[in-house]
């Protein structure tokens, strides 16, 4: 099969007021795969996953330079950040369900853009929260309130909500951080499943992780990418130092 | 060993001072409460809501009607206007900028100004400068201005409560800031809103001093927006100041009181049917 890249990186510079987070960053993440970003707290995985859909907007004094191609189209040129934030779906940290029922939660996204038909909506909750592996847990209770899951099915739920919108791409930003181990596994289950129609960008501070769901691993050290190829290869015979030391634990 | 003995004597002490600090507070509260309801229950006869106030029956109807519609009139001024200074200062406005640090100075400053100052005011604008005289304009409209800042604050409280969490999640959905803030963080501060405005309302109906200078304190039904009238606290100002009728008097005061728990009991319906749905 031929690789295609949907993120091209090029020469990104980031800077939140004076201090540089991120620093001359170049990389590919290609299509259908799973790519991981590693590296000690403040390193700058974050930063940069939260760039692919512009989320960074949102903080103030934030300053990017360089570009940051999807499908070819440079997401810092004259874009609608909205249509690209649809293409470009995120899971956070933290489980963020809205304060509303687990059918409305899922169908925020479609009817903010402009689905209002019941019958399409209804459609697109149930297959959502199929897709996210949460369906049968939730289709008795879905005019319930959504703070009533567990930790785990509200990351699920999230992950169905960001499913919603069909997008081409997942971002997740740590998303098992919060959750207890049988929680993440359901969660890199689902992953693994979703790979074959999403390009997925996973942030994670879990190695066993990295290992177990991703093609390929990027290493951040103080907002540069000090080594980035097939897991497999990263984590077995790492070519520099720092990496090493890094995912041998003996710093981190 | 020794910590599992027994309570030590400041332990003790606190406990008590805390009991105490609770006691007294809810005795004081149903003193007041049922030194009102025993003076005045046994005055409140049909005769006293009827249409017309008359020297020989202190009808206080007038005046409730007079309270009702000084506070939904100002609510309906200050509300909208309040609430979205407050979205804009929250949502829209650089955080920590000059414009946001001097606006909220101003609310506090005009928060903390005495109420009979704005009835002067109140009185010399809208009612002599705007020639509104003793209206019901220029009653709302003053008591409105009271409540602004209260209003401002309190959903600027509750809006900053709302986690930022909920505004990534939806920015993250392609939903752009209008969107973010009319369906997500508005409804979920919506009880820390009402909350406001319950207490704006209680602010509204304790007036006597601003209302009597610009709504003035005839006691009749006023006719329209730019009559003149009164409101229950004025009416037993007047009563309890003519002292001739202590009894009536104690009567308004009682009726006020169920008139503020109805408000507030109306109130929490209204949010607890906003927020059903929700966690």
């Amino acid at each position: 099969m031929e690789i295609t890249n949907k993120f091209l990186i090029n020469d990104v510079n980031l800077w939140y007021s004076d201090f540089q987070a991120l620093n001359n960053i170049n990389m590919d993440i290609p299509e259908h795969m799973i790519t991981a970003f590693i590296g000690p707290s403040g390193c700058g995985k974050s930063t940069l996953i939260k760039s692919l859909n512009r989320m960074n907007d949102l903080v103030e004094g934030c300053k990017i330079t360089g570009s940051i191609l999807l499908d070819g189209e440079n997401i810092y040129g004259d874009i609608d950040v909205n249509a690209l934030r649809k293409r470009v779906g995120m899971v956070f940290q933290k489980p963020n369900p809205f304060p509303m029922s687990i059918y409305d939660n899922i169908a925020y996204g479609p009817r903010t853009h402009g689905i209002k038909s019941k019958f399409v909506l209804n459609e697109i909750v149930e297959k959502s929260l199929q897709d996210a592996a949460i369906w049968d847990e939730t289709k008795d209770r879905l005019k319930k309130s959504a703070l009533s899951l567990s930790g785990g099915q509200q990351q699920r739920l999230c992950i169905a909500r960001a499913l919603s919108v069909q997008p081409d791409v997942l971002l997740m930003d740590e998303p098992t951080s919060a959750l207890d181990p049988i929680s993440t596994g359901k969660i890199e289950e689902l992953v693994l499943q979703l790979k074959k129609d999403y390009t997925i960008v996973i942030v994670t501070h879990n190695m066993q992780q990295a290992t177990r769901i991703s093609d390929n691993t990027g290493f951040f050290l103080l907002g540069e990418l000090i080594e980035y190829g097939e897991t497999q290869q990263i984590f077995s015979i790492p070519q520099d130092k720092r990496c090493e030391d890094y995912i041998t634990g003996r710093f981190g | 060993m020794d910590k599992l003995k027994r309570k030590k004597p400041v332990d003790l002490i606190l406990f008590l001072l805390t009991w105490l600090g609770i006691i007294i507070t809810v005795s004081v509260l149903i003193f007041v409460v049922g030194y009102v309801v025993i003076n005045g229950l046994p005055f409140i006869r049909p005769s006293l809501f009827a249409r017309e106030f008359t020297t020989e029956n202190q009808s206080l109807f007038p005046a409730l009607v007079g309270t009702l519609m000084i506070v939904g009139l100002s609510l309906i001024l200050a509300v909208p206007l309040g609430v979205f200074s407050a979205i804009y200062l929250v949502e829209y406005a650089k955080r920590g900028s000059r414009f946001v640090k001097i606006v909220r100075l101003t609310t506090e400053t005009l928060a903390g100004i005495p109420s009979i100052v704005y009835g002067l005011f109140g009185f010399i604008f809208f009612g002599v400068f705007l020639g509104w005289g003793l209206s019901l304009m220029s009653g709302a409209f003053t008591t409105s201005i009271m409540i602004l800042p209260l209003i401002m604050r309190t959903t600027e409280e509750s809006l900053k409560s709302v986690p930022d969490t909920y505004r990534e999640g939806s920015f993250g959905l392609g939903a752009g800031r209008l969107r973010t803030v009319a369906r997500i963080v508005l409804p979920a501060a919506t009880p820390g809103i009402l909350a406001g405005v319950i207490l704006a309302i209680g602010r509204i109906v304790g007036e006597t001093a601003a209302i009597i200078f610009t709504l003035g304190n005839v006691a009749r039904m006023p006719n329209n927006l730019f009559d003149t009238g009164r409101t229950l606290s004025a009416h037993m100002y007047a009563l309890a100041n003519e002292g001739t009728h202590p009894g009536e008097a104690h009567a308004t005061a009682a009726v006020l009181l169920i008139v503020v728990l109805l408000i507030n009991a109306l109130s929490s319906w209204i949010a607890r049917s906003i927020t059903k749905d929700r966690g």
